[in-house]
């Protein structure tokens, strides 16, 4: 029996799992998909917003604002790429200044720090490139920018070098409430735990419903993006926001940590909850949108489009509550969930602690988590300590990136470790640059083979019947 | 100090050396990513090469050799599995390896010859899910060839560049369903004799002024959307077509792959994405000169031997002049 078992390893999930593990807690992350950060989580604006979007008074301002405020020493634990870029909301005319003052009391009232209302000149100076019809805009130091996946992957593998397990392809199918806990059913598999935590994201409200709760409804919000080359990513410092209106946020301009220019989302109401393609209508608007806001946006370096779906629950604000007792829901963590995730961590750990879990701190807890980019990031000196001890970091494997056999042998030997194509690319980012893994991706394959001891033929793109090839040829050999 | 350093060991890069040491250089360095020398003709198994340099009907793997064993038999140095990181305009290389891990060459002159890259499907920016089963030609190529591995067996291909045209084939060739090649243009890009002798000797249907709009399937390919464009490359409502397939291989362009050019500070032409470079295949940086595919994309590899010679020539004349 477990103490606690966190349904979904989002980065919502993943964070409260991590902070799970700090206490004395057998505690176990169940997945549905091949890999964790497989949903929202995965493609979303990758940025930690500062706090005045949301309503005064709601879950989702408090907790976007502490998260916002956490995650700088978060991301620095758990060896993540963070960045303090700043972000700007444009306005075109007064009745957008209007809503940028409304913002900035909204903002004020949330607790954010430093904000400011920035006109004329000064706009231009903290960023050169906006289009000349901006006449206004908000200004807040402390927007931010980290990789979702990154943080996402990060926060699962500390918690699991703190001793919480993760059980992948393991579908919630039924909940039932059992002496003492409740048993949790995936096909065959069944595991038991004490309390349960929800955080399946579009899918919460579903295992709400298993035990009972059906108090509300989550959505998918489909959300597309453009991602450019690194020669762009300079084009902006700081985040690009419009001003919100009725129809949404708009289409943000943002660099991301890697150093490339991203452009999106859309954002449509869907009733799939699998539907995660683009559409034509949404990468022209993108494309139209993004080069309102900013000038001399270059398409033709666009590297990829992707389409995310964030969960929209139906009260409008984030679902984290006790339905019945021993379960807790962490739902329609949309926007700003990324942001919060520190912070809605902490909040789930405090209703553990009010429904009776016996949180005592680990004595060997270790927060701190080896840099993924750690030899990315290394001088050239220290690369070749690392070299000289495994010959396989001087073998790059992906050009375009320079991505090393070192590297993707670590992703795939480190917690969570890699199981597929897409799993090696969102931890070392090969197969990620301007060619997307037309010359790497056939040795990646082989590395995933060879490390996993699965046949050649058998490795996916992402799990489930995404192979990336069906047989050997006609006179094919064993390589 | 290295007199030379060829950075590429595909067919430009050996042609280029062979030609130097001819024309007197002796201190050469071929620096060579892959495993072996002969770059993309390692797995273009297919004839055709050669016509215009030998006279006969090559492999694409029997036309490297020739070079590759002329590089042997000169003694030229050459390191494998070895990538350049950075070129500095003072013609610094930084290279890694396994053996000696990130290191530095000075050269006196230096030959670009890395080749190109295919256009992914990111670049088109073409709508829907992203399944497995979405592979440039060449990548589907290497899996086929080298690999032993079939990618798909009910292939849809978009662009009728040459690789897609021999990769219709190939695919044919060992099992699959090539079911139509799909080019955006009313006419294609690609050889003639590969037109006659990839798609019409196999009955694969060629779709002029056709495109994919739309890719679909979650976990792998299940079908693509095309449809008819106009003159102005737009689709036409009213002939979207699903074709159920698993896979779709992508030709749909080259791109000289000149990270290294802009690092070492080298003025690229907007128009061919490749260095300026004068007669004598020299860079807007004295000293360093460029061949190939990394110039401009070649249609045939007997031109990009001719370049690389000229390439090769002209750098030892800067070597020799130089001393």
């Amino acid at each position: 029996m477990y103490d606690v078992a966190v349904i979904g390893a989002g980065v919502a999930g993943g964070m409260i799992a991590r902070r799970l593990s700090s206490f004395d807690l057998k505690v176990c992350i169940l997945e549905r998909e091949h890999d964790v950060a497989m949903g929202a989580s995965r493609a979303n604006s990758a940025i930690v917003h500062a706090g005045f979007d949301a309503k005064e008074g709601s879950l989702k301002a408090k907790l976007n604002v502490k998260g916002s405020e956490m995650m700088e020493k978060t991301a620095a634990e758990l060896g993540v790429k963070y960045k303090r870029n700043g972000s700007l909301v444009i306005g075109f005319n007064e009745e957008d200044k209007k809503m940028l003052y409304e913002l900035l009391h909204r903002g004020e009232v949330n607790g954010v720090r430093d904000l400011r209302i920035v006109e004329g000149e000064e706009l231009f100076e903290i960023e050169p490139n906006l289009s000349k019809n901006v006449v206004c805009a908000l200004y807040a130091p402390t927007g931010a920018i980290v990789c979702p996946y990154e943080l996402n992957i990060a926060a699962v593998g500390n918690a699991m070098d703190n001793g919480a397990e993760l059980k992948l392809d393991f579908e919630v199918e039924g909940i039932s409430q059992i002496p003492g806990g409740y048993e949790i059913c995936s096909g065959n598999e069944v595991v038991k735990s004490r309390f349960v935590i929800n955080a399946a994201g579009i899918y919460s409200d579903e295992i709400a419903k298993m035990v009972g709760d059906n108090s509300f409804d989550v959505h998918p919000r489909r959300g597309e993006y453009i991602l450019l080359d690194k020669e762009c990513g300079n084009l902006v410092k700081t985040t690009v926001f419009r001003t919100p209106s009725k129809m949404g946020k708009g289409i943000l301009v943002t660099p991301t940590v890697d150093g490339n220019l991203l452009l999106g989302p859309t954002s449509e109401d869907m009733t799939d909850k699998e539907g995660k393609s683009t559409s034509p209508d949404g990468l022209a608007k993108i494309i139209k949108e993004a080069g309102e806001n900013v000038c001399g946006i270059p398409f033709n370096k666009t590297i990829t489009s992707f389409c995310g779906l964030r969960a929209v629950g139906s009260t409008g604000d984030f679902i984290i509550n006790t339905p019945v007792t021993g379960f807790i829901n962490v739902a329609g963590i949309e926007s700003p969930g990324l942001s919060a995730s520190p912070a809605i961590a902490e909040y789930v750990v405090s209703l553990l602690e009010r429904l009776g879990a016996d949180l005592k701190p680990k004595a060997d807890y270790n927060p701190q988590r080896a840099p993924m980019h750690a030899f990315r990031n290394a001088n050239i000196a220290e690369k070749n300590e690392m070299i000289k001890r495994d010959k396989r970091y001087g073998r790059i494997i992906c050009r375009c990136e320079e991505i090393t056999e070192g590297e993707i042998i670590s992703a795939i030997r480190t917690n969570p470790g890699a199981r597929d194509l897409d799993g090696v690319k969102r931890r070392t980012r090969a197969q990620m640059g301007r060619c997307q893994g037309g010359f790497c991706s056939p040795q990646i394959v082989e590395l995933i083979s060879r490390e996993l001891g699965i046949p050649y033929e058998e490795v996916t793109k992402s799990g489930g019947n995404s192979r990336i090839n069906i047989s050997k040829t006609k006179g094919g050999a064993d390589i | 100090m290295t007199d030379m350093v060829i950075i590429g060991g595909g067919p430009a890069g050996m042609s280029a050396a062979i030609a130097a040491y001819e024309s007197g250089v002796r201190d050469i360095l071929i620096i060579e990513r892959d495993t072996a020398l002969g770059g993309i003709l390692q797995q273009c198994i297919h004839n055709g090469f050669g016509l215009h340099r030998f006279g006969e009907e090559l492999t694409g793997p029997e036309y490297a050799w020739r070079y590759e064993a002329r590089v042997r038999e000169l003694g030229i140095p050459v390191k494998l599995g070895t990538t350049v990181l950075d070129i500095t305009p003072e013609k610094v290389i930084t290279a890694t390896n396994p053996e000696d891990g990130i290191f530095k060459i000075e050269a006196r002159a230096v030959i670009l010859a890395m080749g190109c890259r295919e256009r992914p499907r990111g670049a088109l920016n073409i709508a829907g899910s992203r399944p497995a089963g979405i592979y440039s030609a060449g990548t589907a190529q290497k899996y086929v060839n080298m690999k032993g591995y079939l990618p798909g067996k009910e292939i849809v291909i978009l662009g009728s560049g040459d690789i897609g045209l021999i990769m219709a084939r190939r695919m044919t060739l060992e099992g699959a369903k090539v079911k139509m090649v799909c080019e955006l243009m009313p006419f294609s890009g690609g050889l003639a004799r590969n037109i006659e002798q990839c798609l019409n000797d196999f009955d694969i249907p060629l779709r002029l002024s056709h495109t994919v709009v739309e890719i679909h399937g979650r976990e792998r390919v299940e079908g693509v959307t095309v449809a008819r464009v106009d003159e102005n490359r737009k689709p036409i409502s009213g002939t979207y077509e699903f074709v159920p397939c698993d896979t779709l291989l992508l030709s749909v362009g080259l791109i000289p792959e000149n990270e290294l050019t802009k690092k070492a500070g080298i003025e690229l032409d907007p128009i061919t994405n490749g260095p300026v470079v004068d007669e004598n295949r020299e860079t807007s940086v004295s000293g360093i000169f460029a061949c190939g595919n990394v110039v401009r994309v070649h249609s045939l590899v007997d031109y990009v031997s001719e370049e690389a010679e000229t390439a090769g020539k002209a750098a030892a004349k800067y070597i020799l002049e130089e001393q």
